[in-house]
C-alpha cells in the first residue's frame, strides 16, 4: 500500500504530537490527566479558530496580517458596547461579526481589484484594526455581562477534575467545520485552484474575484469570533492584547503541514499545529526551569523542520512525475 | 528508550525527595531592571526555604499568564505567586485555583477580582514612599527655609500621582519647606538632567535651590549630573533625596553626591512566603494587603556594602 505523499506532512505533524506527548509523559505523567487535556483545548481555543481562517488564506497562497489586531479590537469593541449600551449580549457579538467580516471582504476586495500583494494590504488592516481598537479605549476594561460570565463558567467537568471548557468544544467544531469547508465544497476547491495559481485557476472557471473577496471574509469572521472567545477567556478586553499573533497563528498552520506558497494542507493538521505549541508551553511551565523564550525556539525548529521537509516533498514529486 | 524511562524515573525520584513545597510564579516579563531583580529574589528566596519554583515568564502577555497558571493548576503545586500584566481579566482561572484549593498570592500589582479568590497582595505603598522622603527632608533642614525642586515621574502614572501626594502630605504645615518648581522627567535619566538644567537656569544658577526630590534614582543621577556640570556641589549645595534604592544612587552615595533614598523593595516574594508558610501551617488568613517595608537609606547606612549587595541582582 502507497501513501500519498500528499498525507507526509499531516502525518508528520500528528507524529510529533503524539511523540512529543509521550516524551513529556515520560518525564511528568502528570500531563495525560484531563486537566491537561481540558487546558490545551481552553488555552488555545482563540489561537486554533484564527488559524483555521489563515489556513484557508494561506491555502489559496494568500497571508493576512490583520488578525491579531482584529481579536484586540473585537475584545475592546465587546466590552466597550457592553458598558456604553443597552444592547444585548448577543446582538452585539452578531454585530461585532458582521464588522470584521465586512473588513475581511474589504480587504480582499482591495487585494483583487488593485492585483495589490496580500501582504501589503493585511498589514495596513493590521495597523488599522490596531488604531481603532486604541480609538475605542486606552484601558483594559473588565467584562461583567451576565452572558459572558455563563459562557466563561460553561464546562463539562471530565473525571480527573478537567474542564472541558464550552470555548474549547468550539474551537474543535470551528476546525471540523473548517475542514468540511475546505475540503468538501465548491467554494474550498476554489480556494486550493487560486492556490495552484491565479491563471490556472481562471482556466479551471474560478471566479477568482469573488473567491478572494470570499476568503478574506472568511478570515476576518474567525479572526472575529476568536476574539469573542478571548473576551470570554480573559474577561476582559484590552487593546494591547494579541500582539503578534497573526505570526503565531501562521506558524500554527505551517507546522501543521500546510504549504506556505498555498495549494495543498489540511485545516485538521492546522489544529495539530496549534496543539504542539501548545503542549511546548505546558511542558516549559511543568518544568518550571528552563526560560519561557524556550517555546519561540522550538517553534523556529519545528517550522525550519517542516519547510526543509516541504522542499523536499517538492522534490519527491517533481522526481516522481519525471520519472512517469 | 530504557535510559529515557530512567532518566524520567530519576526526575521523578527528585521531586519527590524535594517536594517539601512546590510554588508557581509567573512573572509579567523582565522589562525593566527592577523586575529582573524581583525575580532573582523570588528565586533566591524560594532556594534559602527549599522550596522547588516553577518560573514562567509571561513575555508582557496575560494568555501567557493565564495558561501558566493553569498549567500549575493542573502540577498541582502548593502555592501560586503572580505578578499579573493587567487588573482585569482573572476571575474564572482565580476560581479554578481555588477549587483546587491552592493558595494564590499577588506580588505588586493588584487585580480587580474579588478579594475573596486569592490569599493576600504584597505590595508597596507608593504614597508612603513620597512622605517618608518628605519626612527625611523635614529633619534634614530642621527650622531653616528650604526651596524644594521636583523631578516628577511620567504624567499621570500611579507612582508619579502617589509619589508626589506622600511628599505634600510630609511637608503639609511647614512653612519652612516649599515646592518651587515642579515638573516631569518622565523616570528616565536625560529627561532627569535636561529638566533640572532649566531649574538651575530658572533659580539664579541654582543659588535659591536648597534640595531636589526625584521620583526615582534614575532622574535623580540625571540631574547630579546637571548640577555638577552646573558648578555646584550635589548633596552638599543642594540636598538629593529620590525614590526606588537601584545599585547606582548608592554609588552616588558613597561619593557624596546624593543624600538619601526609599526602598522599593524588588524582595516581594519574603513577605509572600511567610504568610504562605503560615497558611500552611494551620490555615491562618493573612490581611489582603501586605505592606512592603519602605526603608529609607542614608550615607550613613554604607552605601558602598549596599551598591556591593544589590549590583548581581539583575538591576
Amino acid at each position: 500500500m502507497t501513501i500519498n505523499p500528499r498525507l507526509y506532512p499531516l502525518l508528520t505533524t500528528i507524529g510529533i504530537f503524539i511523540v512529543g506527548y509521550f516524551l513529556c509523559y515520560l518525564q511528568f505523567p502528570n500531563i495525560l490527566s484531563t486537566r491537561v487535556v481540558g487546558n490545551l483545548l481552553t488555552d488555545n481555543a482563540y489561537l486554533g479558530i484564527v488559524a483555521v481562517g489563515m489556513t484557508i488564506v494561506i491555502l489559496s497562497g494568500g497571508i493576512d496580517l490583520s488578525v491579531g489586531s482584529v481579536i484586540a479590537f473585537s475584545g475592546v469593541f465587546i466590552a466597550v458596547m457592553l458598558r456604553d449600551t443597552d444592547l444585548p449580549a448577543p446582538l452585539i457579538i452578531v454585530m461585532l461579526l458582521v464588522i470584521t467580516s465586512a473588513f475581511g471582504a474589504a480587504m480582499g476586495w482591495l487585494i483583487h481589484a488593485l492585483a495589490m500583494p496580500a501582504f501589503i494590504v493585511t498589514l495596513a488592516g493590521m495597523f488599522l484594526a490596531r488604531g481603532a481598537a486604541y480609538m475605542l479605549t486606552i484601558d483594559s476594561i473588565a467584562i461583567t455581562d451576565p452572558f459572558f460570565a455563563a459562557i466563561q463558567n460553561a464546562y463539562w467537568l471530565m473525571p480527573g477534575r478537567g474542564r472541558l471548557t464550552l470555548i474549547g468544544v468550539l474551537m474543535v467544531v470551528v476546525v471540523l467545520a473548517g475542514a468540511l469547508l475546505a475540503h468538501r465544497t465548491r467554494f474550498g476547491a476554489s480556494v486550493f485552484a487560486l492556490g495552484g495559481g491565479e491563471q490556472t485557476a481562471r482556466l479551471m472557471g474560478v471566479n477568482v474575484g469573488r473567491t478572494t473577496v470570499l476568503i478574506y471574509a472568511f478570515s476576518g469572521l474567525m479572526a472575529g469570533l476568536s476574539g469573542v472567545v478571548f473576551s470570554v477567556y480573559t474577561g476582559s478586553g484590552y487593546p494591547l492584547a494579541t500582539v503578534g499573533t497573526e505570526l503565531t497563528a501562521i506558524a500554527a498552520v505551517v507546522i501543521g503541514g500546510t504549504i506556505l506558497t498555498g495549494g495543498a494542507g489540511y485545516v485538521i493538521g492546522t489544529l495539530f499545529g496549534v496543539l504542539t505549541m501548545g503542549l511546548i508551553q505546558t511542558y516549559l511551565v511543568f518544568d518550571g526551569s528552563l526560560s519561557s523564550w524556550w517555546t519561540k525556539i522550538v517553534i523556529g525548529m519545528l517550522l525550519l523542520l517542516f519547510i526543509l521537509l516541504q522542499k523536499g516533498l517538492l522534490r519527491l514529486t517533481a522526481f516522481g512525475a519525471a520519472r512517469a | 528508550m530504557t535510559r529515557v524511562l530512567l532518566a524520567g524515573a530519576a526526575l521523578l525520584a527528585l521531586s519527590a525527595a524535594a517536594s517539601a513545597q512546590t510554588v508557581g510564579f509567573s512573572q509579567i516579563g523582565s522589562e525593566s531592571g527592577w523586575r529582573a531583580a524581583e525575580t532573582t529574589l523570588t528565586r533566591q528566596q524560594a532556594e534559602e526555604r527549599g522550596y522547588t519554583l516553577q518560573f514562567s515568564d509571561a513575555q508582557q502577555r496575560q494568555e501567557n499568564q493565564i495558561a501558566a497558571l493553569r498549567s500549575f493548576i493542573a502540577q498541582g503545586v502548593d502555592a501560586i505567586l503572580i505578578a499579573p500584566v493587567v487588573a482585569t481579566g482573572w476571575d474564572s482561572v482565580l476560581q479554578e485555583a481555588q477549587e483546587a484549593e491552592i493558595p494564590v498570592v499577588l506580588l505588586d500589582r493588584q487585580v480587580d477580582s474579588s478579594d475573596d479568590l486569592y490569599l493576600t497582595a504584597v505590595g508597596s505603598d507608593l504614597v508612603h514612599e513620597g512622605e517618608v522622603a518628605g519626612e527625611w527632608l523635614l529633619g534634614e533642614v530642621g527650622e531653616e527655609e528650604c526651596r524644594v525642586v521636583e523631578l516628577q515621574g511620567t504624567t499621570g502614572s500611579s507612582p508619579a500621582i502617589d509619589r508626589a501626594q506622600g511628599f505634600r502630605n510630609a511637608i503639609e504645615g511647614h512653612a519652612n519647606v516649599e515646592i518651587v518648581r515642579s515638573q516631569t522627567g518622565d523616570f528616565t535619566r536625560a529627561g532627569g538632567k535636561s529638566v533640572m538644567e532649566s531649574f538651575l537656569q530658572a533659580e539664579g544658577g541654582g543659588e535659591n535651590i536648597c534640595a531636589l526630590y526625584a521620583h526615582n534614582d534614575d532622574m535623580a543621577i540625571g540631574a547630579i549630573q546637571a548640577i555638577k556640570e552646573a558648578g555646584l556641589a550635589p548633596g552638599e549645595d543642594i540636598k538629593i533625596v529620590s525614590i526606588d534604592a537601584v545599585p547606582d544612587i548608592f554609588q552616588a552615595m558613597a561619593a557624596g553626591e546624593a543624600n538619601a533614598t526609599v526602598e522599593l523593595t524588588p524582595n516581594m516574594a519574603g513577605p509572600a512566603f511567610d504568610a504562605l508558610e503560615a497558611y500552611w501551617a494551620d490555615g491562618t488568613e493573612p490581611e489582603k494587603f501586605i505592606q512592603t517595608e519602605s526603608r529609607l537609606y542614608t550615607q550613613a547606612d554604607d552605601p558602598a556594602a549596599e551598591y556591593e549587595a544589590r549590583k548581581d541582582l539583575g538591576y
